[in-house]
């Protein structure tokens, strides 16, 4: 074939298609080339190909110096060499300089044993540095409620810059400063708090090394765990259980829901509850809210639509910084997380007869933001959740009281917050939370029952941007869902453009891929079929739970009978909704 | 210029300016206009003459008498005696500094003899304000040549066949970059001028913009025509004023006398030019960091390929050449590829434009063919080193380039051979060191300029030129071991071999090439605490010499420190621990009794 190239690498013939790097074309035959700054996210149409560390350098003959594999494309009849002792030579120099601007604090570093380049450290064997220069980069670090920037220890690989810039579309991260004082900063270095950075995490997400992580609240949970008046309630969101298996060694995508209620209860909670409730009660509010505005549309109104879904937090931050003129269209609902919150610290300490102050709610999720969505609401200086714990740092906690989750048996989540429907579980994946709303929006709407609760359409995408045409009885729905801020961006411009594809209902997620893919989730070191087998896993749970509709839960219909009355009740209202607004950021 | 009998140029480049050329004219057309010759004497503010040593320069036409060193009081007597009485004011004239004699004929002078004036063929002939002075010398008459005699592919053969190399510093064929962006179709390609001068002391594309602007205007033109490009950019650094005043002045001249705009000259081509600032980094002198500026983006180089000729400004097909390769471009077709291929040697075709610094007599702008020798740069055109010292070595091609020895004076200087040698033609630096100068002094200062100038995106030059810089700084502060020479070597062949771009990857050669010719000298340094040419003041020790010292006790009075004791008529002494090494003893001593070594 024409289009196919051959070359030989370290005696191996390839071929590969035109256009191929000569790290692609040595994955093929099973050579491995270690890299640092390349990261392809193809799936999500990221390529991270700054070649700027320049780790993967091989030799290629009738070249006079050495050529970056993941940047160079491989040419007819190409030789290279990805092994010889200069090629060796060089990584190492290259490596050591990289070593000696970076602190050797790995004891205490957050990214330790995740990280990169420590990796690479061990792989060469790096036993002293023989560069003996002195100066090391020093910058101020810069903590915010989600996210600690520690860029001492960047190593300028840009991945960071390139997932918000060009995957999120945020612009909050860019490269400032030239030669040794370069590094990847925010606008007018401003901390990330004062900038348009939504928390969403995607840049800790692909970090490799410990200059970007999550801002951890491990011990602060332990504290509280230890305090004995307080009561310490913990809910966990539907993604965590697809991922938190992958830290203790089992297969992306298994579910440990059971043993991780198991493991929370050993550690000490005092209630085990499940966020998966509190998306019920979403459901609940945010779908009376479609119908509401799809009524109202229907009967010629003037309703802002479509409604947009406003579970995720960094996608909240994200259209209150970018787009100020489009508030009024997302729904006013609450995310899962603080609805949760909410009720914990009113119907369930009233039925505990307990103040609110003496209950302490920690939230365990696969995102970055809620730290930050964490500190927004608040009731008489008490944060509805007081604490939002990754789950990265959930497994951390299990690990550091000697348990293996493996090795734990599976129990239930403690009632009444712990029931949930089918429809819930699915919120951790792009699409699921627009389903779990028709699921309940179609029955309420058409008075029948939904026989089929698995939305094919809407199910087939990954990834990306998506436009789906739902009937509701006589009604077509047209239904947007994106996941990666980029995308949202899409489709935001699209609404703001006039909504040409009479889009009613926008589900978005800032993630690519949804929640599984969060911020806070264990690092998939650009692995994106871990993604894919979590989203499934979600999937799985759902088809296994004998409720699936939100409206069906039956500690969801006790919450109104008991306390909101109905749905966009004053009082669901007052727990349950939220306002927006606009932040001018740089 | 028919009816006018005699032509003053003064010259109007940045530097003659800052000596107050400007009043200089003022104050001669004022006095031609007292002495009622206004008719018959023109005054004009040219490019620069390119002797900047003796500046400011006036010269006067037809006789080609050249003054030196002028004054605006001058203008007074250079009127009343030459202009009005014709008789030449000895004391302005360039004094011959071997023969003592004043020379009043420009063409006698050993500083233009040799020289050979392609690029610079109407710096200083012309005021570059006024097109029409451009188009008198056979300006513009290259562009339509090539707009009604030749096909834009034999355009392309032509500048092939000349020989033309690029100008910037690598060197590259310049009709074959024009071949591969003309090969690459797109609905819109761009010509690029890269006039983004950066190496220290380097300033040839700045004194052709601002003498001879239009130049680069008709060959970027040829060049759209060329490679099908409807849209020119001239990439310039803001610290450029005058350039830019002069390049802005002559694009709207050319669009005034329709040379640039819609249908150039009848002809179905069309072709424009804008101006974009460069933000003052050295980097953005690098093709693809220079395109990643003009978009507006951080100015980073990024991997090649793909080439600009493929995805350059926008993406688009791009054809970035320098100012100086552009300069060259009308002449080809002025004179025929034939003749600018018969100039220079083998592979290095035409001339070479050099910015002549440093220790040497004759300091200034110089244009030689291609293989003339160092020697003859150096002593016939330069006049020798200043002082009479010793020549120790020159340094070619600015940051990236490197330095050369006694060895390589008769070197016929072209692209291959400077790089066989360890240097690069770079943009044409050429700083010149005597005996005093210490080498890895001079490594260091460049080190120190990379590291600066390095934009830090890749590993190598962002980390290794710091280390560099930091192990040539122990070494020059007596700190430095035999382990800091073997280190110095190790990351510069690294750096050379991993570095992303030019920049990075020529940074070590200042290191490597001083290294090369000079490793005695490192090692005096690391091995023996000595700095043999005495600049390291770490490394230096001041004494007295009793046999010369006659007791005067000016260096105990000077002294900041009072490290230095002694009797009345008695040889003094320096207390070493107590020294600070100013200098200020040796420099106050009447009898020379006072050494550092």
């Amino acid at each position: 074939m024409s289009n196919m190239i051959n070359i030989t690498i370290d005696g191996k013939k390839v071929q590969v298609p035109a256009g191929s790097t000569i790290l692609q074309a040595a994955q093929t035959v099973g050579i491995h080339i270690p890299t640092l700054c390349h990261l392809d996210l193809h799936d999500i149409k990221m390529v991270n190909q700054t070649a700027s560390c320049r780790i993967c350098v091989v030799e290629v003959e009738g070249r006079r110096n050495l050529a970056p594999a993941c940047a160079t494309p491989v040419a007819e009849g190409m030789v290279v060499h990805s092994n010889t002792l200069k090629v060796m030579e060089a990584r190492r120099t290259v490596l050591e300089l990289m070593l000696s601007d970076h602190p050797k604090d790995c004891l205490t570093c957050a990214k330790s044993g995740e990280c990169e380049l420590q990796d690479l450290a061990e792989l060469f064997n790096i036993r002293n540095i023989r560069v003996s220069g002195t100066s090391m980069s020093t910058y101020k670090k810069d903590i915010s409620p989600s996210i600690i920037r520690d860029m001492d220890k960047c190593i300028m690989c840009r991945r960071c810059e390139t997932m918000c810039n060009q995957v999120q579309t945020v612009g909050a991260l860019s490269a400032v400063n030239r030669g040794f004082d370069a590094v990847v900063a925010t606008s007018f270095e401003a901390p990330l708090n004062e900038t348009v950075c939504t928390y969403c995490g995607q840049c800790v997400q692909v970090c490799p090394v410990g200059a970007l992580t999550e801002h951890d609240s491990t011990w602060e949970v332990v504290e509280a765990l230890n305090d004995p008046d307080k009561i310490v309630v913990v809910q966990t969101a539907p993604a965590v259980r697809a991922a938190l298996g992958e830290e203790f060694g089992l297969e992306p995508g298994s579910l440990v829901t059971g043993q991780m209620a198991a493991a929370l209860r050993r550690l000490g909670f005092d209630y085990v509850f499940d966020t998966d409730f509190a998306a019920d009660l979403t459901i609940m509010e945010e779908a009376t809210e479609l119908v509401d505005r799809l009524t109202r549309h229907l009967n010629g109104e003037d309703v802002p639509l479509p409604l947009l879904t406003s579970c995720c937090p960094a996608w909240v931050n994200f259209i209150e910084s970018q787009y100020p003129e489009l508030l009024d269209i997302p729904s006013s609902a609450r995310s899962p997380q603080q609805m949760f919150g909410a009720i914990a610290k009113s119907y369930f300490a009233e039925k505990l007869g307990v103040r609110r102050d003496q209950m302490v709610v920690v939230s365990v999720m696969p995102c970055l933001a809620k730290k930050y969505e964490a500190t927004k609401f608040e009731d008489d200086n008490n944060q509805d959740v007081d604490y939002s714990i990754s789950t990265r740092e959930l497994a951390n906690l299990i690990k550091r009281m000697n348990m293996d989750l493996k090795e734990l048996p599976e129990e239930d989540f403690d009632d009444p917050l712990g029931e949930s429907s089918g429809a819930a579980v699915i919120f951790g994946k792009t699409g699921g939370v627009i389903e779990a709303a028709l699921r309940t929006a179609y029955e309420w709407v058409t008075g029948e029952t939904l026989e089929n609760v698995e939305f094919e359409d809407i199910r087939s995408t990954s990834y990306g941007l998506k436009v789906a045409h739902i009937k509701v009885g006589d009604l077509t729905l047209n239904i947007g869902i994106s996941s990666g801020l980029g995308n949202a961006r899409a489709l935001l411009e699209e609404i703001k453009a006039g909504n040409p594809n009479n889009l009613h209902a926008i589900e978005i997620m800032a993630c690519p891929g949804g929640c599984v893919n969060g911020g806070g989730q264990p690092y998939a070191h650009g692995d994106m079929k871990k993604i894919q087998a979590r989203q499934a896993a979600l999937y799985r749970e759902d088809c296994g739970k004998p409720i699936r509709k939100s409206h069906e839960n039956p500690s969801i219909k006790k919450l109104y009978e008991e306390y909101l009355v109905k749905p966009n009740s004053e009082k669901a209202h007052h727990l349950l909704h939220t306002q927006y607004t606009a932040k001018e950021r740089v | 210029m028919a009816d006018t009998k005699m032509h003053v140029l003064v010259c109007g480049g940045t530097g003659c300016l800052s000596s107050n050329s400007s009043d200089i004219v003022d104050n001669l057309i004022a006095e031609i206009k007292a002495a009622g010759m206004e008719d018959e004497v023109k005054v004009l503010k040219t490019g620069c003459f390119g002797f900047c040593e003796k500046g400011p320069i006036v010269k006067i036409l037809p006789d080609n008498t050249f003054y030196t060193q002028v004054k605006p009081e001058d203008a007074k007597e250079i009127v009343a005696e030459h202009i009005v009485k014709g008789r030449k004011v000895e004391r302005l004239l360039y004094m011959d500094p071997e023969k003592e004699q004043h020379i009043s004929d420009a063409k006698h002078m050993d500083f233009y003899k040799k020289q050979m004036r392609v690029a610079l063929r109407n710096c200083g002939f012309i005021d570059p304000d006024n097109i029409e002075e451009y188009i008198g010398r056979d300006g513009y008459q290259a562009l339509a040549k090539c707009l009604t005699e030749f096909t834009p592919e034999q355009v392309i053969e032509e500048v092939k066949k000349s020989g033309l190399r690029g100008r910037g510093g690598a060197g590259f064929p310049t009709g074959l970059k024009w071949q591969l962006a003309r090969a690459n179709d797109a609905d819109q390609k761009y010509v690029v001028c890269n006039a983004d001068e950066g190496d220290p002391g380097a300033f040839m594309d700045r004194s052709i913009l601002e003498g001879d602007p239009h130049s680069i205007v008709e060959a970027m033109a040829i060049c759209g025509y060329a490679i099908g490009a409807s849209q020119g950019r001239v990439y310039i650094r803001a610290e450029y004023p005058l350039a830019i005043k002069r390049l802005e002045n002559a694009i709207s001249s050319a669009r005034e006398y329709g040379l640039l705009g819609d249908n150039i000259l009848g002809s179905d081509f069309s072709f424009d030019i804008e101006i974009t600032f460069g933000a003052g980094a050295f980097v953005c002198g690098e093709e693809t960091a220079l395109l990643r500026s003009m978009e507006g983006n951080r100015g980073e180089p990024t991997t090649k390929p793909p080439f600009p000729a493929e995805h350059g400004y926008w993406n688009k097909p791009t054809n970035v050449n320098n100012v100086e390769t552009f300069a060259n471009v009308p002449v080809i077709f002025l004179k025929g590829a034939d003749w600018f291929n018969k100039i220079g040697t083998e592979k290095s075709k035409g001339t070479k434009v050099f910015a002549l610094a440093g220790k040497i007599n004759n300091v200034g702008l110089i244009e030689v063919p291609m293989g003339t020798t160092l020697r003859e740069v150096i002593y016939d055109i330069g006049g020798g080193i200043k002082n009479g010292k010793k020549f120790k070595a020159v340094q070619t091609g600015g940051p990236s380039g490197g330095c050369l020895t006694e060895k390589d004076l008769d070197t016929p200087i072209d692209f291959d051979n400077l790089v066989a040698r360890g240097s690069m033609m770079g943009s044409g630096g050429m700083i010149v060191m005597d005996e005093d100068d210490c080498m890895p002094s001079v490594a260091r200062f460049y080190l120190e300029f990379t590291e600066e100038e390095s934009c830090g995106k890749c590993t190598p030059c962002r980390i290794g030129t710091k280390r560099l810089s930091e192990l040539l700084k122990d070494i020059t502060q007596g700190k430095g071991t035999e382990e800091h020479v073997k280190e110095l070597k190790r990351i510069s062949q690294v750096i050379k071999d991993t570095a992303l771009c030019g920049l990075g990857q020529t940074a070590p050669n200042p290191v490597l090439s001083t290294l090369a010719a000079f490793e005695d000298e490192y090692m005096a340094h690391v091995k023996e605490g000595r700095c043999p040419a005495g600049k390291c003041t770490a490394l230096l020790k001041f004494f007295i010499e009793a046999d010369k010292c006659k007791g005067c006790t000016l260096c105990a009075r000077n002294c900041p420190v009072g490290a230095i004791s002694g009797e009345v008529r008695k040889p003094h002494a320096i207390d070493q621990e107590k020294c600070i090494k100013c200098g200020a003893c040796m420099d106050r001593c009447k009898f020379g009794a006072i050494v550092k070594h």
